[in-house]
Parts: structure tokens; C-alpha cells; sequence
């Protein structure tokens, strides 16, 4: 496939403008997560997936899941984009009867499933790769995963399914930002060495740098990695990644930007798009 | 009446066999559970029907929803006690509040492992998951509505949980007995007493009954099969006609059947005498689940010494 990667990096920088936007606007969101994931999300959306609106409801395309559900305002960025639902409807965000709440919901036209607790998506995610399986379908499933969400137990359950079933139609993809909202993640709670984990439980494993469109690209190009065998991408990110006084900050998990603030990282992310025009 | 059948477990095994010979799109997923669930026929005829998960509930929850999204009529079938407990929040959010429609089998229910004790019991099924949004909960009595539910639960689209035993069942119903989820049956209709039961008790309402007629006493007899969405017709009903009523369930005395009845008959001004059987607050005795039922006064000559005392 070839995507122009000229127009994936505009796409990211226009993505993170709206990320921002809709944050300040609606006074809530999870502004790091949102902008270190949202170059993985812009790949597989307009150069992987293929999933749109009008395919949307059938059963035999490529899927979806958003397992750290928090980071919904990149999805909603993302899926508003390639033309599921008008911007003007992403300003409900936040607002009282809105269907554009703080985690993914079905009741936003393409989601696919419910998130938001932790460590659901990648179960699911298997489910659903099964599924494909079964109908002899070619087609695959990709899971996004933050790295603080790897603590929890049922990842790991899901995981040995992912090896039995040889399920080499399943993708998942670690944000790995090395923070999470108490701290870094190896303070909280280490999780390394991450590869080897994923190794052990029968997955293939590579590293891509998460905030680069041409590596994400070609490493989604490539899977599965080897037949029979889920594969494993650990996305290294920045938390907060394109506006530079939210890059690794820990408070910026989930804080809304000021008046201030905001004027800052629009002026920043503009002058970035303009050499685009 | 009163023949004793096949327990409904083996009923709910043989049935699902039969249906997903007839549907292959009928996934079934067990959590080294396929013995306990009398699934190991299921296991050798359609290998390619099932998927073994390990000892894992909330795996067995979050894949069950995730083939259910693509397109597969699913079944988890794992002890009710981990089914409901150690994966709730895979039924709350996989299942219930994103609306995938598999049917959750929760096999040897209620306190079915008798002396394996409360970490096998499953005395918090209906409370927990009444609570939740979107999902409707089944406990059939008997082997009649043990196989009707499962042939129900085929077409069902919303989120379904079944509770089977593993006790050979008296039967109640006869085979021309109209099956609904969400409609109760009237196993027989009398005049001032209503003993309303749920699952494995029913038969023990049925078998007061029988001491009760030889006393002159004809109680109306409700076999109420489901539990959300409730039937709230026919206890209104059978509560407006009647002076006593007694509801039976091998669940914990909150949050079940009881409660759900004190909550209509109380809405709607209904007067009568009211009593709740059902597992109190305390520390469990132990024992076979008959022994248990008996001592917390569920057994048919302790519900019908109740009646009689209640009528006065």
C-alpha cells in the first residue's frame, strides 16, 4: 500500500490540533495518552485497516479494539477523520446527553467494542481473531494496549489463548510511553523486560518507534511476523508527543490545558503544519 | 408428576448438542470445565465448536464477547460461582454494557458443590447480575425447562445467564408447557397461599404443595424461571388472591427472588403475609446441597408447616 508519508504526517499534526481542541473545549480528556498513541491510530486507520462506514457493520473486515479506552479522544479524533461522524458532532464531547463520553462507546459509530476498565481488549481482541479463524478469513485484528494496563492479570490470560490458537490474524500494539498517572510505569509497577514476557507467552516480538509514520508503516506491513504465532509490536512513545511542554510530563495524563496553554500548543502545532501547505 | 428425571445439566449438555449440530456458527467455550459442564460429548463429536480456555473466567468472558462480535452465537459455560464472581467485570462491560448476545451457562450453581463449600457456592448470582443493565437471568427448574431455555437461548439477542444444577430434577412440567424467558408458569393454581420458587427449589414448592392439599389447603404454585426480566404480571396476580406468600430460592436471602418480590408487592400496595426462604447472612452451614436447603427451612414439610402457620 502506498501512503504518502507527507500526508500521514500532516494528517498526525492536524490529529493532535483536534486532540487539543476538544480536550480544552470540553474541560476533560486524557491529553497525554491521546497524543502519543494518535500516530499508531493514523496508521492503521488511513493506511492498514480499511475499515469505514460503509463496511463498518459487516463482519468480514479487519477490527479494531481500543483496549486503553482512556485515550478516546485520539480514537474519536481518528474515526471522525475518516468519516464515520461530522466534526461538529465531536464538539458534543464531554456535554450532557452526548454520545461522545470519556471512554469508546458503541454508541459512537465506529467503535467497536467498550472500553475503558483495563485489561478487557486484548480477550476480546483474541474472541474476535478467533472468530476470523473459524470463517477461514484473511482478515486481522489489531488491539492498542497502554504499557500501565500490562498489569493487569487478564492480558496475560488472553495472551496464552492468542499462542494455542496460533492466532497469527492478531495484532497487539503496546503505547509504550513508560508512564502512567501515579508515575513511571517501571516505578509503579516494572513491566520489563516486556519483549521477553511477550516471547514467553508464544507471541513475536518488535519494537517500533510509535511516533514515527514511516516505521509504523512498514511494521505493520510486515505482520504477522512468523505464520502461526500472534505478533507483538512495542510501540515506544512519548507521552504527550508533538507539544513540547506536554512531552513526559506525568501531569499531563490527564490535565486540560489553560487558556495559555492552549494559545502555546496551537501556535506550536501551526507552525509545524504550515510548512505541509 | 413427580417423576424424577436426568439432572438439568445433562439435559442443558445434551440440548446445546443438539442445537449446534444443527447451527456451526454455535461456539461453546469452557474454562477446563467441559467435565463439570457434561460437555466432554460436545467435546468429541464438535471439536471444531469448542474452545478451551484453561482456568481462566475472565479470558473465557472477554473471548466469549469478542467471537459473539464476530458473529458467533456463543456459550461460556464455567462454574456459576467463578462465571459471576471472578469475571463480573467482564459481564458488566463485554457482555452487558456492550451488548454482545452470548449466552452465559453457570453450571453447579447455587450451592450444587454442597460440602466443596462457599468458594464453590454461588449464593450471589442473581443479585450481582441483576444489577447490571441488558442481561436476562434463567434458572430453570426442571428438565423441561432446562432444555427449553437452551433452545430459547439460540435466537435470544441480548445477553442471557443460565444457572443449572447437577441433581437429577423431579419433573414438573409437561412437554405441551408453554416455555417463555421473561413469563413465568403456573404449576398450579389454587386459592390463599402462593409459594413462589426459582430454579432447583421449585420442586421443593411443589412437593409442600402436595403435603398441603392433604391438609385442604390448595396453594397457587409459580415455577419463576426468570428472573430479570421479571414476570411482575403474574405475581400481582397471584399476591392480589391470596393472604399468604412464600418465596423460595437457593440464593442468598438479599438481592434475589425474595426481594424482588417484596419490591412489587410492596409498589403496589399489595396486603398479605410475606415471607423470604433463602440462604440467610451468616456463616454457612456445610453439607449436601438437599442437607443445606433443609436446614435453612427449605425443605417441603418445613415450607408447608410455614404455610399452614402463616394461613393461621
Amino acid at each position: 500500500m502506498s501512503v504518502d508519508q507527507k500526508f500521514l504526517e500532516k494528517k498526525s499534526l492536524e490529529y493532535r490540533r483536534t486532540i487539543i481542541e476538544i480536550i480544552y473545549n470540553s474541560g476533560a480528556g486524557h491529553t497525554g495518552g491521546s497524543l502519543s498513541c494518535i500516530d499508531i491510530l493514523n496508521v492503521l486507520y488511513n493506511g492498514i485497516l480499511e475499515i469505514t462506514p460503509n463496511n463498518f457493520s459487516t463482519i468480514e473486515r479487519n477490527n479494531y479494539i481500543h483496549s486503553k479506552g482512556h485515550s478516546v479522544e485520539a480514537l474519536y479524533t481518528v474515526l471522525c477523520d475518516v468519516g464515520f461522524f461530522k466534526k461538529e458532532d465531536l464538539k458534543t464531547l464531554n456535554a450532557f446527553d452526548s454520545h461522545f463520553i470519556g471512554h469508546p462507546t458503541r454508541k459512537v459509530s465506529g467503535v467497536e467494542h467498550n472500553t475503558g476498565a483495563l485489561g478487557h481488549g486484548l480477550s476480546v481482541a483474541v474472541g474476535l481473531a478467533l472468530a476470523k479463524k473459524k470463517d477461514k478469513s484473511k482478515k486481522k485484528v489489531f488491539a492498542l494496549l497502554g504499557d500501565g494496563e500490562l498489569s493487569e492479570g487478564s492480558v496475560w490470560e488472553a495472551c496464552t489463548s492468542a499462542s494455542k490458537y496460533q492466532l497469527d490474524n492478531l495484532i497487539v500494539v503496546v503505547d509504550r510511553n513508560h508512564l502512567q498517572i501515579t508515575g513511571k510505569t517501571e516505578d509503579v509497577n516494572p513491566i520489563e523486560p516486556l519483549d521477553e514476557k511477550f516471547k514467553s507467552f508464544g507471541f513475536d516480538v518488535e519494537f517500533v518507534n510509535g511516533n514515527n509514520i514511516i516505521e509504523l508503516l512498514e511494521i505493520f506491513q510486515k505482520v504477522p511476523f512468523t505464520a502461526d504465532k500472534p505478533s507483538a509490536i512495542i510501540a515506544n512513545t512519548i507521552k504527550g508527543c508533538g507539544i513540547s511542554f506536554i512531552e513526559n510530563e506525568i501531569s499531563w495524563h490527564h490535565k486540560v490545558p489553560t487558556d495559555e496553554e492552549y494559545g502555546k500548543a496551537i501556535k506550536e502545532l501551526d507552525e509545524k503544519l504550515i510548512k505541509y501547505e | 408428576m413427580n417423576d424424577i428425571g436426568k439432572p438439568n445439566l445433562e439435559i442443558f449438555a445434551d440440548t446445546l448438542l443438539d442445537q449446534a449440530k444443527l447451527n456451526q456458527n454455535i461456539l461453546v467455550v469452557t474454562s477446563d470445565s467441559r467435565g463439570s459442564g457434561k460437555l466432554v460429548n460436545f467435546g468429541k463429536e464438535l471439536p471444531d465448536q469448542i474452545i478451551e480456555v484453561g482456568i481462566a473466567e475472565q479470558n473465557l468472558v472477554g473471548i466469549s464477547a469478542g467471537l459473539s462480535a464476530g458473529g458467533k452465537k456463543v456459550f461460556g459455560v464455567s462454574p456459576a460461582s467463578f462465571l459471576t464472581a471472578r469475571s463480573i467485570e467482564q459481564i458488566k462491560n463485554d457482555i452487558c454494557y456492550s451488548n454482545q448476545p452470548v449466552v452465559l451457562v453457570g453450571i453447579s450453581a447455587g450451592i450444587s458443590y454442597g460440602q466443596l463449600g462457599s468458594t464453590h457456592h454461588s449464593i450471589h448470582d442473581f443479585a450481582s447480575l441483576r444489577t447490571f443493565n441488558n442481561i436476562s437471568i434463567v434458572a430453570p427448574a426442571d428438565n423441561f425447562e432446562a432444555s427449553e431455555v437452551i433452545k430459547a437461548s439460540v435466537g435470544y439477542n441480548k445477553p442471557l445467564y443460565i444457572r443449572y444444577g447437577k441433581k437429577p430434577m423431579m419433573s414438573i412440567h409437561s412437554s405441551g408447557t408453554n416455555f417463555q424467558i421473561g413469563k413465568a408458569i403456573t404449576v398450579s393454581e389454587g386459592e390463599d397461599i402462593t409459594l413462589v420458587s426459582t430454579g432447583e427449589t421449585v420442586q421443593r414448592a411443589v412437593l409442600a404443595g402436595e403435603i398441603l392439599k392433604t391438609k385442604g389447603i390448595n396453594p397457587n404454585i409459580i415455577s419463576m424461571h426468570t428472573i430479570k426480566p421479571f414476570d411482575n404480571d403474574i405475581l400481582i396476580k397471584m399476591a392480589k388472591k391470596s393472604k399468604v406468600l412464600i418465596s423460595i430460592e437457593e440464593h442468598s436471602i438479599y438481592g434475589g427472588l425474595g426481594e424482588q418480590c417484596a419490591n412489587i408487592i410492596a409498589q403496589n400496595k399489595i396486603n398479605l403475609d410475606f415471607k423470604i426462604l433463602g440462604i440467610p447472612d451468616e456463616y454457612m452451614v456445610n453439607g449436601s446441597q438437599a442437607d443445606v436447603l433443609d436446614h435453612y427451612n427449605m425443605s417441603p414439610e418445613k415450607i408447608a408447616a410455614l404455610s399452614a402457620q402463616m394461613l393461621g
